[in-house]
C-alpha cells in the first residue's frame, strides 16, 4: 500500500478534532457536548459502557449522523455537513459492529469493492474492460493482493464470505477497508464475537497496519484489555459524555471510569 | 540428464553449478507471490545463492559454522541452505511450528551461530529464548512484515544480504574467485546437514548426513523413478523433515526439477491443484483426507452425478489397476474405464491436482488397501516406500508394476537389508548416517557391530512377493497375559481406516484384552451429524454424543469381525473401548511434530481413562493440561462413557502364537 495519498498533515499533528458536538434522537441524547481529537498516526480508543454513545460517536465522525451541534475539522477543513461518500472520499474508511460484507462474493471482491472510489475509468470501460480498464484493474488488484498477503487469508481467495467463519469475516472487512488507502480508520468492535485466538491476531494487524503504513486508527473496543495494549490515548464515553481522555494507564487509575464501569452508589 | 554427469558432482554446491549451466533456463523453483506464480531458473538461483552466500560471508558464516532454518517452505530459506552449504557451514532445519522449548533444544545442541528464519513469528520465538543462545549471532529473514521496528544489530533481511553480495560480486572480481575456490574446496564426505528426528522416542537427535551420502541416494532414486529437468514437485512437506530434503531438495537437485513452493500452508491443496505436480509425496493421512473431502462433497452432490460417481468408482475398482499394471484386462472392463475416465476419472484427479501426477509415493504409516486400491484404481501411479532418517529417506520402494498395500517393496537401489533374528529390520545404504551429533552412545545404539543400521522396525520379507513387510515397531509388538500376539498399531490402522475415525490408541500389551482411546474425524463426524439432525456445540460435545459412540461402536465390531478371521489376530479383538473429549494434539506432546501418536505418553496422560477401561466402569472423570497455540495453558475437564463391544467367539480354538 502507498502512503495514504494528499495527506497534508505531519504524524503527531492533528488530523481530526471534534469539537462541542451534540446529537440527539428526539428526547434522547446520545452525545451531549464532546470534544476530543485524533493525532495523525496514533491509535485512539473510544471506550465506554453500553449504550455511552460510542457507535454514534464513530457514525457522526464519518458522516452518517449529523451533529445538532458542534464542528468537526478533519484534515484541516472544518465541515458542518457531511455524506459518507464525502467522507470515504476524504480519506475515512471504516469497519462496522456487525459485519456488512457483501455475502456471496468471494474475499478477493469484497476487498476489490474497497477500490470502488480509487477507480478512474467509468462504469463503461469497467464493464468492456478493455485497455486502460484491464490496466487499470491489474493496478488494483496488486494493491489488493497485498492486502491479502499482509492480512495472511490467501487461503480463502475465492471463497464467498458468507462461507468463512466469524474471524475472518472481520479479517476481510478489515481488508475492504485497507483497500481505501486511508487516513483514517475507524473501527467498530473489531474484537467482538471473537476467541482469544483471533483476537490476538487481529490486534496483530492493527498494530501492523499502523506501524507500517502509518494509519491513524479510532477504535471501539469492549475488551478493556486489547484497548489497553493497543492504544496511544484513549477517550471514554458515559451516558453521550465525555468522563476522561487520556493515556491507557491514567484513564485505568481515572476513578470516574472505574465508576462508570463498575457503577456505583448513589 | 542426472546419471549422464561425468564431473565429480558430489556435493549439493557442485550439483547447482552443474544445473546452472546444464539447465540453466528451466525453472528450479517456484513461488507463488501476490496472487501470480513466479519462477526462477537454475541460473538465477545459482546467480542468487551466490550473491547470498557473499552477504552471509561478511557477516562472519564459515566453514563448519552451524545455520538454523526456520520456517515454512519459501524458496529464501531453500536458498539458505544451498547458501550455506556453498559456505561449507552446516543447514540444521527446525520444525516451523514447533515452539519455543523445542527450538531451543535444537539451536543449544546444534552450537547455532546463525539463524535463517521466515517472519516475525520465527523471530519472536527465537528471541524468546535469546538468554538460552548465548552462541546466536546473527539472524537473517525473509518476511519483513511486523519487523521493521525491531533492533536490527543481530537481524538482516535475507533480500538485502543478497543484495550486498551482489554488489561486492560486481564490485570485485576476486571474490568471485574466492567463491569458486569455496565451492570447489568442499568434498563429499563433509557434513552436508544435520536433520533433528521427530522425536516419537525421546528428544531428538541430530543425524548427521553428508553430502555424497545424500547425492549417492538420491541420484540412485531418480534413475529408479526416471525423473528429469521436466519433472516437478510441490515442496509442501515440513522443511525440517528428511523427506522434504529428500524428495524435494535432493533429488531437485540431482534430476534438475523444479521445486513449487506453496503461497503459505493453508493454500497448498489448491497449489496442488495450480501446479499439477508430476512427483508427489503424502503420508497416507493426506489420501486420506483428500478421499474424505471427495466423499462429502460426493454425498452433497445431486442424485444423477452421485449415482454417475459411484458407478464408474465400481468400474475404476474391478478393472483400473489390471489396466495400471498392465495385466490382461476384458476389453468391456478397458471400454468402460475410458468412459470413466472422460466423464469421472480424469476430471476428479484434475480437481484434485493430480492429474499429472507420474510417480507419486506414499510412507510413514500404513495405508489402508481400499484407500491405497482408490487411488491406483484411478490411474495414479501411487506407491510405497519405506524409509528413515537414519537412511537419508530410502530403504525399500516399490518398482513401477510390483505394487502391493502390504507391502513397502524390496530393498531400494544399493542398499542392503536383513531381518535380525529378534525380527528386527537392518540395513546399510549409501545414504546412511554417519552418526547422531554430539552423541556416541545413541550412534553406538544404533549400529550393529559390523556396520548396519538398526532400524528399530519388526518386518520380514514376504514369500509370495519377495517384499518386505513392516508388522510395528519392534518393541511395541506385546502379547496379552494369555500370550496372544497383541500388535497395537496393526489394529489402530485397520480402525483407522474407517473415515469417521481420526486417530486410535490400541492398549493391551500384558493386559487381559484390548482396549482402545479413539478420536473422531470432525470433517466426517461433523458432516454425518449434519444430515442427522445431531446438535453440537464443540468437538467435546460431538465426541460424547450417544448416537457417534453407536456408530463408533459398529466400526469396532465390525473390525473385530475382521479380525477374527485371522487366527494370528483372533484373539487381540477389541472388548472396550471410549471416545476421547478432545484431539490427540502435538502441542500437547500426545503426537510427534510428524503426527504420530506417543501411545507411552498418551497412557500417562490418561491414567485414570486407561484404567477405567480395564476396571469395568461405565464412565471416568478426566481432567488434562491442553496448550494452547500461543503457549498459554488451560485446563480441560471431561466425563468420558465407555462401551463394551461384542466380540466374535473364536470356536476354532484360538490360536496362541508361542
Amino acid at each position: 500500500m502507498r502512503a495514504p495519498a494528499g495527506s497534508t498533515v505531519a504524524a503527531g499533528e492533528v488530523l481530526l478534532s471534534v469539537e462541542n458536538v451534540s446529537l440527539s434522537f428526539g428526547g434522547v441524547k446520545a452525545i451531549q457536548d464532546v470534544s476530543f481529537d485524533i493525532r495523525k498516526s496514533e491509535v485512539r480508543a473510544i471506550i465506554g459502557p453500553n449504550g455511552a454513545g460510542k457507535t454514534s460517536m464513530l457514525n457522526v465522525v464519518n458522516g452518517f449522523y449529523q451533529p445538532q451541534h458542534g464542528r468537526i475539522t478533519f484534515k484541516g477543513t472544518t465541515r458542518t455537513n457531511m455524506r459518507p461518500y464525502d467522507a470515504a472520499h476524504g480519506g475515512i474508511a471504516r469497519t462496522f459492529q456487525n459485519v456488512a460484507l457483501f455475502r456471496g462474493m468471494s474475499a478477493l471482491d469484497n476487498i476489490m469493492a474497497g477500490r470502488t472510489l480509487k477507480m478512474h475509468r467509468n462504469f463503461f470501460w469497467q464493464i468492456l474492460r478493455i485497455g486502460p480498464a484491464l490496466a487499470e484493474e491489474d493496478e488494483h488488484r496488486h494493491r489488493v493482493e497485498e492486502i491479502i498477503d499482509f492480512l495472511e487469508i490467501q487461503a480463502i481467495r475465492k471463497v464467498p464470505v458468507g462461507r468463512l467463519p466469524y474471524g475472518l469475516q472481520k479479517r476481510v472487512e478489515l481488508g475492504r477497508a485497507l483497500a481505501m488507502e486511508p487516513d483514517l480508520l475507524l473501527l467498530d468492535e473489531p474484537m467482538a464475537g471473537m476467541n482469544l485466538e483471533e483476537k490476538e491476531d487481529m490486534s496483530r494487524f492493527i498494530v501492523d497496519v499502523n506501524e507500517q503504513y502509518g494509519t491513524t486508527i479510532a477504535l471501539i473496543e469492549h475488551d478493556m484489555g486489547v484497548v489497553m495494549d493497543l492504544s496511544d490515548r484513549v477517550v471514554v464515553l458515559d451516558h453521550g459524555a465525555k468522563i476522561a481522555d487520556a493515556t491507557p494507564d491514567d484513564v485505568k487509575r481515572d476513578q470516574n471510569v472505574i465508576d462508570a464501569y463498575l457503577g456505583v452508589a448513589h | 540428464m542426472a546419471n549422464e554427469v561425468t564431473a565429480p558432482a558430489d556435493t549439493f554446491p557442485r550439483l547447482l553449478v552443474r544445473n546452472a549451466r546444464q539447465f540453466a533456463d528451466r525453472p528450479a523453483i517456484r513461488h507463488k507471490d501476490l496472487g501470480i506464480w513466479q519462477t526462477l531458473t537454475w541460473a538465477q538461483v545459482f546467480e542468487d545463492v551466490r550473491a547470498y552466500a557473499v552477504g552471509l560471508n561478511r557477516l562472519g558464516v564459515k566453514r563448519g559454522d552451524t545455520i538454523a532454518i526456520v520456517g515454512a517452505n519459501r524458496p529464501k530459506l531453500y536458498m539458505s541452505v544451498m547458501a550455506a552449504q556453498v559456505l561449507g557451514a552446516v543447514p540444521v532445519p527446525v520444525y516451523a511450528d514447533a515452539v519455543a522449548d523445542e527450538l531451543a533444544h535444537v539451536l543449544v545442541h546444534a552450537e547455532v551461530r546463525f539463524a535463517a528464519v521466515e517472519d516475525q513469528e520465527q523471530v519472536d520465538k527465537i528471541l524468546s529464548v535469546a538468554e538460552r543462545l548465548p552462541k546466536l549471532e546473527q539472524m537473517f529473514y525473509d518476511e519483513k512484515k511486523g519487523l521493521r521496528d525491531y533492533d536490527h544489530g543481530k537481524l538482516h533481511p535475507i533480500d538485502e544480504l543478497i543484495a550486498q553480495g551482489r554488489a561486492v560480486l560486481a564490485q570485485d572480481a576476486s571474490v568471485s574467485k574466492w567463491l569458486d575456490g569455496e565451492i570447489a574446496a568442499g568434498k563429499g564426505l563433509d557434513t552436508s546437514i544435520i536433520l533433528y528426528t521427530s522425536g516419537t522416542t525421546g528428544p531428538s537427535k541430530g543425524v548427521v548426513l553428508t553430502a555424497k551420502g545424500c547425492i549417492d541416494a538420491a541420484t540412485d532414486t531418480v534413475a529408479f523413478d526416471h525423473l528429469d529437468s521436466h519433472d516437478e514437485a510441490l515442496a509442501y512437506l515440513p522443511l525440517a523433515w528428511v523427506g522434504d530434503h529428500y524428495l524435494n531438495y535432493a533429488q531437485g537437485l540431482a534430476a534438475g526439477f523444479c521445486m513449487a513452493c506453496p503461497e503459505n500452508a493453508e493454500t497448498a491443496m489448491q497449489d496442488l491443484k495450480e501446479i499439477g505436480p508430476t512427483f508427489y509425496f503424502a503420508p497416507p493421512r493426506v489420501f486420506e483426507q483428500m478421499l474424505t473431502r471427495v466423499m462429502i462433497r460426493m454425498g452433497d452432490a445431486g442424485f444423477p452425478k452421485r449415482q454417475l460417481f459411484h458407478y464408474f468408482i465400481g468400474v475404476a475398482r474391478r478393472y483400473g489397476e489390471t489396466i495400471l499394471n498392465h495385466q490382461p484386462t476384458p476389453l468391456v472392463g478397458r471400454l468402460l474405464y475410458a468412459v470413466g475416465k472422460v466423464l469421472i476419472y480424469g476430471p476428479l484427479m484434475n480437481v484434485l491436482g493430480l492429474s499429472r501426477v507420474r510417480v507419486a509415493y506414499t510412507a510413514g504409516e500404513a495405508i489402508g488397501p481400499d484407500l491405497f486400491a482408490f487411488y491406483r484404481s484411478l490411474g495414479m501411479n501411487l506407491k510405497q516406500l519405506y524409509g528413515q532418517t537414519e537412511a537419508f529417506l530410502y530403504v525399500t520402494a516399490q518398482p513401477d508394476g510390483q505394487i502391493y498395500a502390504d507391502t513397502v517393496g524390496p530393498a531400494a537401489p544399493n542398499v542392503d537389508i536383513r531381518i535380525a533374528e529378534s525380527g528386527e529390520v537392518q540395513f546399510k545404504s549409501p545414504g546412511m548416517f554417519v552418526g547422531y551429533f554430539k552423541d556416541e552412545a545413541k550412534t553406538k545404539e544404533a549400529m550393529t557391530a559390523d556396520g548396519y543400521v538398526k532400524t528399530g522396525d519388526a518386518g520380514f520379507f514376504d514369500d509370495k512377493t519377495g517384499h518386505l513387510k513392516i508388522i510395528d515397531r519392534a518393541k511395541d509388538v506385546g502379547r496379552l497375559n494369555d500370550g496372544t500376539l497383541f500388535p497395537p498399531k496393526y489394529i489402530e490402522n485397520k480402525l483407522k481406516f474407517y473415515p469417521n475415525i481420526r486417530e486410535a490408541v490400541a492398549y493391551g500389551d500384558k493386559r487381559d484384552f484390548v482396549t482402545v482411546l479413539i478420536n473422531i474425524d470432525l470433517t466426517a463426524v461433523g458432516s454425518w451429524a449434519e444430515r442427522k439432525n445431531v446438535v453440537y456445540g464443540s468437538y467435546q460435545e460431538l465426541a460424547g454424543h450417544a448416537l457417534v459412540y453407536d456408530m463408533i461402536a459398529r466400526h469396532v465390531e465390525e473390525m473385530n469381525r475382521a479380525l477374527s478371521e485371522d487366527k494370528v489376530t483372533a484373539g487381540a479383538q477389541i472388548k472396550r473401548f471410549l471416545i476421547l473429549h478432545k484431539e490427540l494434539d502435538a502441542d500437547d506432546g500426545e503426537l510427534t511434530r510428524t503426527q504420530k501418536v506417543r501411545r507411552g505418553f498418551v497412557a500417562e496422560r490418561y491414567a485414570p481413562l486407561v484404567k477405567a477401561l480395564y476396571d469395568g466402569s461405565r464412565e471416568a472423570d478426566i481432567s488434562t493440561e491442553v496448550t494452547f497455540e500461543d503457549g498459554r495453558k488451560g485446563i480441560m475437564s471431561a466425563r468420558v462413557e465407555i462401551r463394551d463391544v461384542k466380540t466374535v467367539p473364536v470356536a476354532t480354538a484360538l490360536e496362541k502364537v508361542a
